[in-house]
């Protein structure tokens, strides 16, 4: 039997060689617990596990971990996402014990965006440690039973390490390395940033699997169906490092009023397959974001229905 | 250096609003070297104070003097003689100078008359940008000669984040990815695997995070 390093959901189905399929659910502005459920519901069962993301974009939400724990009652096995901008390493620690007490068995650790883009732009920004740095204190904690001060943890956290990685930032020919760095501090699985250049990520991946690194961790291609020509236009000029090739703004203009929105789904259930048989990818990361009750949809359309029962 | 920029004189004004005998001291250090504090900037800012008590029919009585520096006591002390005329004092120096002029005068009010930005340098004529975060523990040969505590927005030590776009910044695109040169410049230079080391979480003791730092250099304390 394998030994798992948290038993989450995610790691057991990775581990048994399925291809995952992961989601992603972005916190309310506000206390609504409601609105939590509901993004849940449409996300059961069809996914193996579920991105909380932490103040993306540098905009106040509800606290990953308080919607992680949400989505844990509704049945769903989160993967609690944690940037360096907001805490500092007393914090972060205590955060991540504070999980792993509650039974949440993923963790995605990211740089998070400058908070000067976001709702709070005079705010201080912490960034005591770096992603990298995050990632090998997770896997001391876990590993090592230690704090980052070396000193001994009363019953060490349990969680599958996950990190960040944009094939198509710049410097481009230094991501990959920057990606086998994150291996090296402890990433257990990979979710990447949106992918709309196939080509370039194919490119990406060769040098993946050439340098072995997907035999060292779970790289998960992430996927964001596009829902408008505007998104689209706004994905490529305004988000940073993100490569939207001319043609696919182009094939959804095609598409025609009122239909844009079902050619952008057929975008990502085209990407979803081809990247299935792709060398080295071990999985899909879908963030269809405020999106969510479209998922069961493309999870259909893409042939991920049914997701394993681990 | 140090470098500052001038308070909007607007600021000045509210400041001292209601005092009628201001000094302004300059500082012939770093200030003078960036425009914005020495005898030039005093003799400026102090007609300002003039014409503007004038548009208020008011008679504002402004002193004028700048200093050798003002981050030294002994050239503080050249103030002792006259600063009893005076019921207000404006410096124009780095945050250092009207905290030194307080503690050895505190009797009188001290205004700061600029804004200290940061410790950086003139990349052009008339454009300053900051190299260092004074953090305490120098880092800078292990990314090619420059700082990323400094110019990093994030001060990552295993950059780049997802966010450096075409050699900026994320935040802005007036703001260099420093990063991005750190990579170009270590892969120039054949040293991609000193980058590939995972730098370790920084001790921020020496940094301000520490609490305000002081140096005991014991063969110079007499």
């Amino acid at each position: 039997m394998t030994e798992y390093k948290s038993g989450s959901n995610l790691e057991k189905v990775l581990k048994a060689g399925h291809f995952a399929f992961t989601g992603e659910c972005g916190p309310p502005r506000g206390a609504n617990v409601e609105l939590v459920r509901k993004k849940a519901q449409h996300l059961k069962g069809c996914v193996d596990a579920v991105n909380i993301t932490d103040n993306q974009t540098a905009v106040v939400r509800m606290s990953s971990w308080a919607a992680s724990l949400i989505l844990k009652e509704e049945g769903l096995d989160p993967n609690f996402q944690m940037v360096c901008r907001d805490r500092n390493r007393l914090a972060m620690q205590s955060d991540i014990l504070g999980v792993s007490a509650h039974g949440i068995k993923n963790m995605l650790c990211l740089s998070g965006d400058h908070q000067r883009f976001g709702d709070h732009p005079e705010a201080k920004n912490v960034y005591d440690i770096d992603s990298i740095q995050l990632i090998s204190m997770v896997k001391k904690m876990r590993d090592e039973g230690r704090f980052l001060n070396n000193e001994e943890i009363d019953t060490p956290p349990r969680l599958f390490i996950g990190a960040a990685s944009n094939p198509f930032a710049e410097p481009v020919e230094f991501r990959v390395y920057r990606l086998a760095k994150k291996i090296a501090a402890g990433a257990d699985f990979i979710q990447t940033q949106c992918i709309y250049n196939m080509e370039r990520f194919r490119e990406f991946m060769k040098r993946v699997v050439d340098m072995g690194l997907h035999e060292k961790c779970y790289i998960l291609a992430g996927i964001t169906p596009l829902k408008s020509v505007g998104m689209a236009r706004y994905m490529a000029t305004q988000v940073p490092g993100m490569d939207v090739p001319q043609e696919l703004i182009k094939r959804l203009r095609g598409a025609g009023k009122g239909k844009v929105a079902e050619e952008g789904i057929k975008i990502a259930v085209e990407q979803i397959q081809e990247l299935k048989e792709m060398e080295g990818v071990a999985g899909v990361h879908l963030m269809a974001i405020e999106w969510e009750h479209r998922v069961p949809e493309i999870a259909e359309r893409a042939g991920m229905l049914p997701r394993p029962e681990v | 250096m140090i470098v500052a920029e001038a308070k909007p004189i607007k600021e000045i004004l509210e400041m001292i609003d209601g005092l009628n005998r201001i000094l302004v001291v300059g500082c012939k250090g770093c200030v003078t070297v960036c425009n914005v504090g020495g005898a030039k900037e005093v003799a400026i800012l102090a007609s300002a104070i003039r014409i503007a008590g004038k548009r208020h029919h008011k008679e504002i009585e402004v002193g004028e003097m700048t200093l050798e520096r003002q981050c030294d006591p002994e050239y503080i002390e050249e103030l002792k003689d006259v600063i009893g005329d005076y019921e207000g004092i404006i410096s124009i120096a780095c945050g250092v100078g009207p905290q030194f002029i307080s503690e050895r005068y505190p009797e009188v009010k001290v205004f700061p008359g600029v804004n200290t930005r940061f410790i950086g340098g003139a990349v052009e004529h008339g454009i300053w940008a900051e190299r260092c975060a004074g953090c305490g523990q120098c880092v800078i040969h292990y990314f090619g000669g420059m700082c990323p505590i400094a110019r990093c927005s994030k001060s990552l030590m295993n950059g780049p984040c997802g966010g450096s776009n075409k050699g900026k910044c994320e935040i802005s695109p007036e703001v260099d990815c420093i990063w991005d040169k750190i990579v170009r410049k270590m892969m120039a230079q054949g040293r991609l695997d000193e980058l590939l080391e995972i730098k370790p979480p920084k001790s921020w003791l020496t940094a301000r995070d520490g609490g305000p730092r002081k140096m005991v250099r014991e063969e110079l304390v007499k």
